[in-house]
């Protein structure tokens, strides 16, 4: 590991992403993503996501909420573009009120569980040994709880709402970022710069948060990305199951739940509901692995 | 390798025991008091006396604890206060829809997965591996319970093929596996996409290894080199994943048991967190999580079978 540091010229280390001045490394970076025609083509469905969700107002064609009982169930016209729900509301306004659902939690949800996974995973990688069994055996555990699961057990407890599904959200995820940052952390805990500073006196605190951090969150970052369509993904499972947000709440969860009530009347709710699901996942995926072949070619398997 | 086993398997004890513990401190930190929860408002105080001394929930917490605990061990997973049935029972006629399901997903996914894998890891950047590669990433964006609503209204409302809900009738082998098909389709398609790509990228490593290229330099055919010294060696991770992915299979079977009203331990708990029936709910997640604890053990214990540098690992 830290012969090939050594190697590498500039005072950037390899994971860094995107270095604040020109230095050449990151424009060759930046001009090998941009040649990636997948990861383009995930970062323009990545761009869509932001800005259906943010401008939700200004593209809607509808008040998302407001009612049209003798349009209702009806099919894809001028005036509804996919059609309407069971009670005349027009689908196409909430699918985009939907998205601000789905990047609220995806937001809010990734980056708690990345900055806590990091935090608890470089203490368990640079901590004492029975932190790091405890924090790994926590983690372990986590896993073991079928997300659903936890989730339905969590709503029998608490009672279905937003935040709760937040919660789950950050739970379920913690132990991905956690686990990554714990193994990086271990591969730099005995490297020569970080004894160098070990033996300048340097806490445990500026340890952690100035030396290794920076060179731990590069891969985080890129399973964040990767992170983000699950999270989407949970939540409208959740939304679906009746245990996320609730109604009247416009969420991709519930336009499929409430589409998939009256499936034989009209099927253009669950098809309408279901596609930014599709894009949001495919748009992410596509992201992250092009992030991941640019700037962490380690991570990708079989070469 | 017994030393292997037997960390392996205490690890796996201390997990389901760390599971009923965060369990036990959830249902207890509901708001409000768990007998009159249990009872309902109607039940006079010399019934909640009754029902409190009855569940030891007069004793202090970590006493009740142990006798949960020790109630898990000897198989007793407590009694639904609405049937008055064991939920033991309950469960375990649920349980194999469940497994049923969750093996006629996975197992449909290896057999159209692997293979997938395999051939576009032989041929890269053949046509073949171009459809392996876009089907694979095309599953893989669409969730489980998005399949299942597809997948019905496809089949089941625009064609016709197949029946929606239910499990098929008792006895009736034919209408079981026609209930089947749908159910086990949605579950099972993201796994094909997941196990081509992990199986096309172990596959690449391996067959780059010198060993192979000193087998086809002995003069194998490709066949024998595929088969005999690759696959074994490339198919190990995925046993792993497989291992390590089946609490996101026990989620979809959640997912396709409540959309095609399936009975199942799925659909069991998510029936019984509507009707509040705690003892049911926590049950069943216990089952849930140790069956999760089986698979990854016997995935892990396979591996460790197949591949001694595991063994020396832990």
């Amino acid at each position: 590991m830290s012969e090939t540091r050594s190697d590498i010229p500039g005072p950037v280390p390899a994971e860094t992403p995107v270095p604040e001045r020109g230095y050449s490394m990151g424009r060759e970076k930046l001009m090998l993503f941009l040649r990636n025609a997948m990861g383009m083509f995930g970062l323009v469905l990545v761009l869509m996501f932001f800005a259906s969700a943010i401008f939700a107002p200004l593209f809607a064609t509808h008040d998302p909420l407001a009612m049209d009982i003798p349009a209702r169930m009806s099919g894809p016209s001028a005036d509804h573009w996919v059609g309407t729900d069971q009670l005349g509301r027009d689908t196409f306004s909430r699918v985009l009120y939907g998205g601000r659902v789905a990047l609220k939690i995806a937001a809010i949800g990734v980056t708690v569980a990345l900055t806590t996974g990091l935090i608890l995973g470089m203490l368990a990688g640079f901590g004492p040994r029975w932190l790091d069994n405890l924090l790994l055996l926590v983690f372990d555990t986590i896993r073991s709880f079928p997300t659903v699961v936890l989730a339905l057990a969590a709503v029998a407890l608490l009672g279905p709402s937003l935040e709760l599904v937040l919660v789950i959200v950050i739970v379920t995820t913690i132990p991905g970022y956690a686990r990554l940052a714990r193994t990086s952390t271990l591969a730099l805990k005995n490297t020569e710069f970080i004894l160098a500073e070990k033996s300048l006196g340097a806490s445990t605190a500026r340890i952690l948060f100035v030396h290794i951090m920076p060179n731990v969150i590069g891969p985080l970052l890129i399973l964040a990305a990767m992170d983000v369509p699950v999270v989407v993904t949970i939540e409208a499972g959740l939304s679906f199951l009746g245990l996320g947000v609730q109604p009247p709440t416009a969420s991709w969860g519930t336009i499929l739940n409430e589409g998939y009530l009256i499936i034989r009347d009209t099927p253009w709710m669950v098809i309408a509901g279901g596609i930014p699901l599709v894009l949001t996942t495919l748009g992410f995926t596509f992201l992250g692995e092009a992030l991941r072949d640019v700037f962490d070619p380690k991570l990708r398997r079989g070469r | 390798m017994w030393w292997y086993l037997l960390k392996r398997l205490g690890l796996s004890v201390v997990i389901v025991l760390m599971a009923i513990a965060a369990l036990f401190v959830m249902l207890h930190s509901i708001p409000g008091d768990p007998v009159s929860i249990a009872l309902g408002p109607r039940a006079t105080p010399e019934i909640q006396a009754a029902y409190a001394e009855k569940m030891h929930l007069d004793q202090p917490l970590a006493f009740q604890f142990l006798i949960f605990v020790g109630n898990v061990l000897q198989g007793d997973l407590g009694t639904d206060v609405f049937s008055n049935r064991s939920v033991g029972l309950t469960l375990s006629e649920q349980l194999p829809y469940t497994i049923i399901l969750a093996v006629a997903a996975l197992g449909w996914a290896i057999a159209l997965g692997i293979p997938l894998g395999c051939l576009s890891a032989i041929w890269p950047n053949s046509w073949i591996d171009r459809v392996t590669g876009v089907l694979s990433v095309g599953t893989i964006a669409v969730p489980s319970f998005l399949v299942s609503i597809w997948a019905i209204l496809i089949f089941a409302i625009s064609l016709r093929w197949l029946p929606v809900l239910g499990a098929g009738d008792e006895g009736d082998v034919i209408d079981q596996l026609r209930h089947l098909i749908l159910p086990a389709f949605a579950v099972g398609l993201g796994w094909v996409g997941y196990l081509a790509r992990m199986v096309r990228a172990s596959m690449l490593e391996v067959m780059g290894e010198n060993y192979i290229r000193s087998a086809r330099a002995f003069g194998l055919t490709s066949r024998m080199v595929v088969f005999r010294y690759a696959l074994p060696v490339a198919v190990l991770p995925t046993i792993t994943l497989i291992g390590v992915g089946f609490g996101g299979l026990l989620s979809g079977t959640v997912f396709a048991e409540i959309i095609f009203s399936r009975p199942g331990i799925g659909r069991i708990i998510y029936d019984m967190v509507l009707a509040r029936n705690f003892p049911v709910v926590q049950g069943a997640v216990l089952v849930t999580i140790v069956l999760y604890v089986v698979v990854t053990l016997i995935a892990d214990i396979i591996v460790s079978w197949l591949d001694p540098r595991v063994r020396d690992s832990l």
